[in-house]
């Protein structure tokens, strides 16, 4: 690795950790369920800026883009199928409150 | 101006945006402030020399999913302006210290983590994106066609109208 490359990790690497501790504790801290989603997607950030990075310093970035578009589309699913079950839970308990659906009844 | 600063300007300002979803007690600021983070997102991967996985970024973070979660919230019954007050003190009580410790955090992978301890992959000697999503990523692709059914059959399954009503 070059000089340069060794900085622009050394810029990147806290800034992506700090990312992803902010998700983490945005999705402990909340309970509100659409709050919980962008706290999983702040991370996803994280990860798909951290996969950039090593490829563009490693001098790999066709590897890199190719697994960050796979991420990307896999995050399109994870958000589709679970604003679905947001939606539903709102219909059934009138709220997207995590604590109303502790009580599963079968 | 040269590059690493530019880098670094960037960076400060994707996490003032991240702050700014955590911290804003509208979810619609919170959408729209995730949206930006997605755009800052795509501006870093582009100098990155990464144009392909930018204008996935672009496209799909900052515009389909900004799209998806806003019709969510806009099903969802939104605060009233008592509600609204509470809520803002109680995520200000929530969320006063997270800066700091992030500071602190920030400050401690800087100094522990250094880049030339990681172990970096391996160079695979293939130029192009496409052909390194097909012909080294194939068992991705095949989960991903997977993945894409499951989501249809999942969403499928969640709207159905009920036939015994």
């Amino acid at each position: 690795m070059s000089e340069i490359n060794v900085r622009i990790l050394e810029i990147f690497v806290p800034f992506i950790v700090m990312l992803i501790v902010t998700g983490f504790y945005y999705i402990l801290a909340t309970r509100n369920l659409i709050r919980i989603l962008l706290g999983a997607e702040i991370i996803t950030k994280a990860i798909t800026l951290a996969i950039v990075v090593v490829g563009y310093v490693t001098n790999n970035i066709p590897l890199a883009e190719s697994l960050v578009v796979i991420i990307i589309i896999t995050e399109v699913f994870i958000i589709a199928v679970s604003t679905g079950v947001i939606i539903q839970i709102y219909k059934h308990t009138g709220s997207v409150d995590a604590r109303y659906i502790r009580n599963i009844r079968g | 101006m040269n590059f690493i600063s530019i880098l670094l300007i960037l960076l400060v300002l994707l996490m003032l945006f991240t702050l700014m979803v955590v911290i804003s007690s509208r979810l619609l600021f919170a959408a729209i402030s995730l949206a930006a983070t997605s755009i800052l997102v795509t501006i870093l991967m582009f100098m990155l020399d990464s144009p392909l996985a930018a204008v996935f970024e672009l496209s799909i973070c900052a515009g389909l999913i900004t799209v998806v979660i806003m019709t969510t919230i806009n099903f969802v019954k939104p605060l009233t302006q008592k509600d609204l007050l509470k809520t803002r003190k109680r995520r200000f009580k929530k969320y006063v210290g997270l800066p700091i410790v992030l500071a602190i955090i920030g400050l401690l992978a800087s100094i522990t983590i250094k880049p030339i301890a990681l172990k970096l992959p391996k160079i695979i000697q293939e130029t192009n994106v496409l052909n390194v999503l097909w012909d080294f990523r194939q068992t991705d692709l095949l989960g991903q066609s997977i993945l894409l059914l499951i989501g249809v059959f999942g969403i499928l399954v969640l709207f159905r109208e009920g036939q015994n009503k």
